[in-house]
Formats: C-alpha cells, sequence, structure tokens
C-alpha cells in the first residue's frame, strides 16, 4: 500500500482525493437530511437546509473537478510527475505517523482497556524519536530536549496557564508535583 | 475629528497599561521569531498561540494576539533575506531583492530596510485605519441581517474572483468549511445536526482553531519535512556584520527611497481591505508599481534597496488593512484576522459595528496598540537581529517537534477532549494533501469561522421576507453589496470571455494598421 502511495502520479492523487471527496459530499447531503430541509412556515428554512445546499454544492464542485481531470484541464489534471519526488514520502510519512501514534498514546484509543501514558508520557518519546531517527542527534541533544521540552511545556501551559493536560495512567504521579506547586 | 482623538486617547491609556504593554512586547517578539523561521507566519503563530490567551481579559488578548501579527510580519523579512526561503507567503516579494542583497554582503543593509519600510508601512496604515474606521463603522451600524449575509457573501465572492486559484477547488474549500462550522446544535432549533458516527464529539461542534491548527499546524509542518528534505536539510545562512556606522549610513540610505516606501504602504493598505487579497498580492504589486517607479528599474531583481522597501512596506500596511474590515463589519480580510475575529466571538465579544459602541476600550484600546507594536516591534527587530541568526541556525529537526508540541497542546486547550487532538491530525493531513493539490485552504478556515454567523443572518432574512430570496437585492446597502459580489463571483468566467473580446479588437486594429 505504501509503494502504491509513493509511486502515486499527481494525476492519479487528484482524482482519488476528488472521489473521495465526492463520496464525502453525498454522505454529508444524506447526514444533513435527517434533518428538515424544506421550508418550515413561520421558522424559516428547517435545520438541514443550509449544510444540505452546501453540500450540495461540494458534490458541484467535485464534480466540475472530475469533468476537468477527464478533460485534462489545468496544471494538476496534466501532472504525471510523482506526487512524492524520490526519497520525500517517507520523511513525511514518518512525521504524521508519529504524531499519530503519539496522540493515541496519550489517552489510549478506547481498545483493550489501555487508558494512555498521558501527555506527558507520550511527549518524550515522539521528541525523543523525532530528533533521533529523523534528525540524528546525538544521544545528548535527543534526551535534553526529550526531557526539557516536557518540564518546560508543565511548567508554562500546567503552572502558570492553568491547562491541565491529559495524563491518563501516569495521573497519579503528579499528585506530588501538584503538591508541591500548590501546597507550599 | 476631535472626537477622534479623544478615543484614541483613551486606547492609549489601556494600551499603556503595564500589563498591556508587557503583552506587546511579549508578542512583538514571539511573533517576530515565529515570522522568522521559514515555513512559518503570522497565520501560524496566530493560530497556534491563540489558546494562550483564554486566561487574560479580551483587551490583553487581542492586544497580544495583533502583536504577534505585527511581529510576524516584520520577521517574514529575515529568512526571506538570511536563507532565501520566505518566511510565509507575505514574504515572498521580498526575497528578490532581499536575498541578492544578502549574498553581496549586504544583509544587515537589507534587513534594517526592511525594519524600516515595515515601520513606515505599520504606521501609515494605522494612521489611515484610526480615520476609516469610525465612519465605516457608522454607516455598518444600520446594518441587519440581509446586509451582513450580503457581506459575507462578498468576503467568498472575493476569494472566488480574485484568489487566482482552481475555481471548482475554491469552491469547494469554501462549502466544506462552512459544512464544518453546522457540526453540533442547530442554532435556531437546538437539534443535534452533523453527528457523524453519533461520537459525542461533535456535539460541541468543530471549533475553528481544530481546523486552524490542523491546517496551519500540522499541514504546514508536514508541508515544511518534505521542503526541507527536498533542500537536504543544509541551511544556507548568510553572513551578516552589523555596526553602529554600518546601521547609520543604512538609515540615511533607506530615507531616499521614501516614495517608494510611502507608494507600497498606501497601496498595501487598500489591498488589505479586500478580503482573499491581503499582503501576499498586496506586496506583489507594491513590488511591481515599485519597479516602475524606480529610476533604476534595471537594478530590480539584482538587490536593490527599493525591492525590498516596496513589499515590505506594503506587507505591513496590509496587514493592518486587514483589521478595518474586521473591527468595522465583522468580515475578516485574511486567514489571520479570521482567526482573530473566532478568538473575539470565543472572548464573548460580537464582532462588527456594534462593538465600537459597545466595546469602545477593546476596539481604541486595539488601535492604539497597532501605534505601540509597530514602534516595539521596530526596536525588537534591529535589536534582535544576532538572534534570529542564531535561531536560524537552530537544526529544523530540533524546531519542528517543539512547533508540533505547541498545536497539539493548542488543538486540546479550547475544548479540553482528545477528540479534537484527533480532528485536528485529521484535518492537517487531509490539508497537507489539499495543499499538495493545489486546492486553496485559507477559504476553508475563513468559512469554519465565518458559518456561524453566516448562517444565522441567512436564515433571519430568509425569515423576514418569508422565504423570498429578493431581500438581498431590494434594501439599500445589501442590494449593490449583493450585485458586486455576484459580478465577482462570475469574474473568473467572464475574464477569459473580455481577452478574448479585447484581444480580437487589437488584432483587428493591428491588422488595420499594416
Amino acid at each position: 500500500m505504501f509503494a502504491g502511495i509513493r509511486e502515486m502520479t499527481v494525476r492519479m492523487a487528484e482524482l482519488l482525493l476528488a472521489l473521495t471527496f465526492a463520496a464525502l459530499s453525498a454522505y454529508l447531503m444524506i447526514k444533513s437530511a435527517e434533518l428538515p430541509i424544506g421550508w418550515i412556515p413561520d421558522e424559516g428554512p428547517g435545520g438541514g437546509a443550509w449544510p444540505f445546499w452546501l453540500s450540495a454544492v461540494m458534490l458541484g464542485s467535485c464534480i466540475w473537478v472530475l469533468v476537468n481531470w477527464v478533460l485534462r484541464i489545468g496544471p494538476v489534471a496534466n501532472n504525471d510527475g510523482p506526487l512524492f519526488e524520490a526519497g520525500m514520502f517517507a520523511p513525511v510519512f514518518l512525521v504524521a505517523a508519529a504524531l499519530t501514534i503519539c496522540i493515541g498514546l496519550i489517552e489510549g484509543i478506547g481498545v483493550g482497556g489501555f487508558g494512555g501514558i498521558g501527555f506527558y508520557g507520550a511527549l518524550p518519546l515522539f521528541l525523543a524519536f523525532y530528533l533521533k531517527v529523523m534528525g540524528n542527534h546525538s544521544w545528548m541533544t535527543t534526551i535534553l530536549t526529550a526531557v526539557l521540552v516536557p518540564v518546560v511545556t508543565f511548567l508554562f501551559f500546567e503552572i502558570m496557564l492553568k491547562i491541565t493536560l491529559p495524563k491518563g495512567m501516569t495521573d497519579p504521579l503528579f499528585i506530588p508535583v501538584y503538591a508541591f506547586f500548590y501546597g507550599l | 475629528m476631535m472626537e477622534i482623538f479623544g478615543l484614541l486617547g483613551q486606547g492609549f491609556t489601556v494600551a499603556l497599561q503595564p500589563f498591556n504593554l508587557t503583552l506587546i512586547i511579549l508578542g512583538c517578539a514571539v511573533g517576530l521569531f515565529i515570522g522568522a523561521m521559514p515555513g512559518l507566519g503570522s497565520v501560524n503563530g496566530v493560530a497556534i498561540l491563540l489558546p494562550l490567551t483564554f486566561l487574560v481579559p479580551p483587551e490583553g488578548a487581542i492586544i497580544f494576539l495583533a502583536a504577534i501579527y505585527y511581529g510576524a510580519m516584520y520577521g517574514g523579512a529575515v529568512s526571506s533575506i538570511m536563507l532565501g526561503i520566505p518566511g510565509a507567503s507575505t514574504a515572498v516579494a521580498t526575497t528578490f531583492d532581499g536575498r541578492p542583497m544578502a549574498k553581496q554582503g549586504m544583509a544587515d543593509k537589507a534587513l534594517t530596510t526592511a525594519a524600516l519600510a515595515s515601520f513606515v508601512g505599520g504606521t501609515i496604515s494605522v494612521l489611515l485605519f484610526t480615520f476609516f474606521a469610525p465612519p465605516l463603522a457608522h454607516v455598518a451600524l444600520t446594518f441587519g441581517a440581509p446586509e451582513e449575509f450580503a457581506l459575507m457573501m462578498l468576503a467568498f465572492a472575493t476569494f472566488v474572483g480574485l484568489g487566482g486559484d482552481d475555481l471548482a477547488k475554491t469552491i469547494f474549500s469554501i462549502c466544506i468549511g462552512l459544512v464544518l462550522a453546522a457540526v453540533g446544535l442547530d442554532i435556531m432549533s437546538g437539534e443535534p445536526r452533523l453527528i457523524f458516527g453519533n461520537i459525542t464529539g461533535f456535539m460541541h461542534g468543530i471549533n475553528f482553531l481544530v481546523l486552524a491548527i490542523g491546517i496551519y499546524g500540522i499541514g504546514e509542518m508536514l508541508w515544511t519535512v518534505e521542503e526541507n528534505a527536498k533542500a537536504g536539510g543544509k541551511s544556507m545562512l548568510s553572513e551578516a556584520t552589523l555596526t553602529w556606522a554600518r546601521t547609520k549610513t543604512n538609515i540615511r540610505e533607506f530615507l531616499g527611497t521614501w516614495k517608494i516606501t510611502t507608494m507600497g504602504s498606501v497601496l498595501g493598505y487598500f489591498v488589505g481591505i479586500l478580503p482573499a487579497a491581503g499582503a501576499t498580492p498586496g506586496s506583489l504589486m507594491a513590488y511591481g508599481v515599485g519597479k516602475q517607479m524606480s529610476k533604476t528599474p534595471e537594478k530590480f531583481g539584482k538587490g536593490a534597496m527599493e525591492g525590498v522597501a516596496a513589499p515590505e512596506a506594503a506587507n505591513n500596511a496590509a496587514s493592518t488593512g486587514s483589521m478595518l474590515p474586521m473591527l468595522t463589519l465583522g468580515i475578516p480580510g485574511s486567514p489571520t484576522t479570521a482567526i482573530l475575529l473566532g478568538g473575539m466571538v470565543i472572548w464573548g465579544l460580537e464582532p462588527g459595528p456594534a462593538l465600537f459602541e459597545s466595546h469602545p476600550d477593546f476596539v481604541w484600546g486595539l488601535i492604539a496598540s497597532l501605534y505601540a507594536a509597530n514602534l516595539f516591534a521596530v526596536i525588537l527587530n534591529i535589536l534582535f537581529i544576532p538572534a534570529f541568526i542564531w535561531v536560524l541556525k537552530l537544526p529544523f529537526t530540533i524546531l519542528a517537534p517543539i512547533i508540533l508540541t505547541l498545536c497539539l497542546v493548542g488543538g486540546y486547550a479550547p475544548t479540553k477532549d482528545m477528540h479534537d487532538v484527533w480532528l485536528m491530525l485529521l484535518f492537517g493531513i487531509v490539508g497537507y494533501l489539499m495543499r499538495k493539490l493545489d486546492y486553496p485552504v485559507a477559504p476553508a478556515v475563513l468559512a469554519i469561522v465565518l458559518g456561524p454567523l453566516a448562517e444565522p443572518a441567512m436564515r433571519q432574512s430568509l425569515l423576514i421576507s418569508s422565504g423570498d430570496p429578493m431581500i438581498f437585492f431590494t434594501r439599500t446597502y445589501s442590494g449593490p453589496i449583493m450585485v458586486v459580489a455576484i459580478i465577482l463571483l462570475f469574474l473568473p468566467a467572464l475574464m477569459p470571455l473580455f481577452r478574448r473580446l479585447s484581444g480580437k479588437k487589437a488584432s483587428k486594429a493591428e491588422g488595420g494598421a499594416s
């Protein structure tokens, strides 16, 4: 599957995205129609009318993109070059995947009773991965950044700005930390 | 006139309170650094940092964000000049001459010119703003639901007519933004609407920040990861020497460009007022006109000081210009002001002309803070030049994960719901793919901000007229606005026709002459 994306042409990607968006538009039209889309006397247009007609316009513009694709109108529809130049897919994919795993680790995804390792568990892993694998930095720089950034984040957001970030199952570990900052 | 001075004086008492002044200086400094980073501009900075402002009062919040906006417009020039990579699209025109100047060992001259031109552009535009805003707000106070809807149509129509992107894709982008804004509870009937898969996270709607940070934070970083990989991760930093004697000469030479700088400022301001146009086309137009005006146009593109002054004056002036419709009409003139407008809604302020009457402290405090932000930005900019150079030397692979960390916090903070962080990731990846395939993403961000304002305006109007859409065309103000909107909407279709007609005439004339 990855090889498929890596070797995809811009023209192919244009078709696939337009088809996906067309399907999404159609789904949004059906979903909007769960609410009345017609005129309700003394109330005006029904609650579904606005998103319904907008989704219809979306579907229309997707069809327009598809027509351009078939007739090869515009630079994108004529671009038979690769979507990702050689070697460009891997870094983008790795960053997106690392970010996805990081978000998944924060609170879990509701599977297997895994409650997540919280923001401060997932973030150092993400930072370490990025610096070591993507950046090829020394262990010293990697560990320093992976520790410092979460500590500064904690001090700045949780202590200064009082924005509590999710902690998952690491929650009990923070009780003494809060006690230290607020108990004094 | 005297009244304006009085109100402005009051505004200064708000802006110069120690706390707000600290926010201005802090905002300018943060903005300068964000703007100086390749790939990140004012819109990214404001989108990622907006969640931080929930803790200060609205005046402080908008002052902080406006200072970031200003600072980023200054900072954008730094990476254009030092790296040859525009700090943001608004600083593209600055690379044309700024980069050659840096290569010739005149990086300090280019940076000083950019800073001073930005200051002139900012100052002229804030003066224009001060005297244009109140009369416009006065007219706008008579606006009802049909006028509001017509104005929003105009904002979207300018994207279609003047945006210059693929038409079908622009329309798609606008509509998907509006539909995403409709998720949650129907404002009129209170019924749940578009709750996909019955996931409760959709009940509170999709916060515009989730889309904005997704696109301008995560999507932009993915884009920059790719750009950076293409460049082989090497930085191409220019050398810069900065001494007092050189700075004095630079300032003296800058004063010689006053005509072109003033032109850039005024042009940028008026282009900035138009929604969809904004700072990027404003600076490119100023560069073009500057070349026409210059006595030595042949030097443009090879390191002309005027080629840096014109676009830098224009992009700062445009950023002020785009605040005019935001404050007076409730219609943002740029993606950055769209995010500011969304922030105002979160802070509990209803954007639009009534703001001048109901929250004069807020409005005039903001205007006064623009004067102050402009002054501090130019001072900090010149003082921080060595610091920028140090930051630009930091490898991208250290900066990128730090920025992504800020995105995660920023996506979580407004609603405290991991559901929104997932959505943000999804929007980021889809936004990145859309950008790769030339879908404009700015209209979607504008639309998700305007959606919750546009829908009730349309429904109320239709209720007043009992379903007759002619209500938008028959009223004094909404009629002409709608007509202009429709002309703009069909402009891309009419232009080739017009060109063909005028082209035929021209060829006939040529035929006649020969």
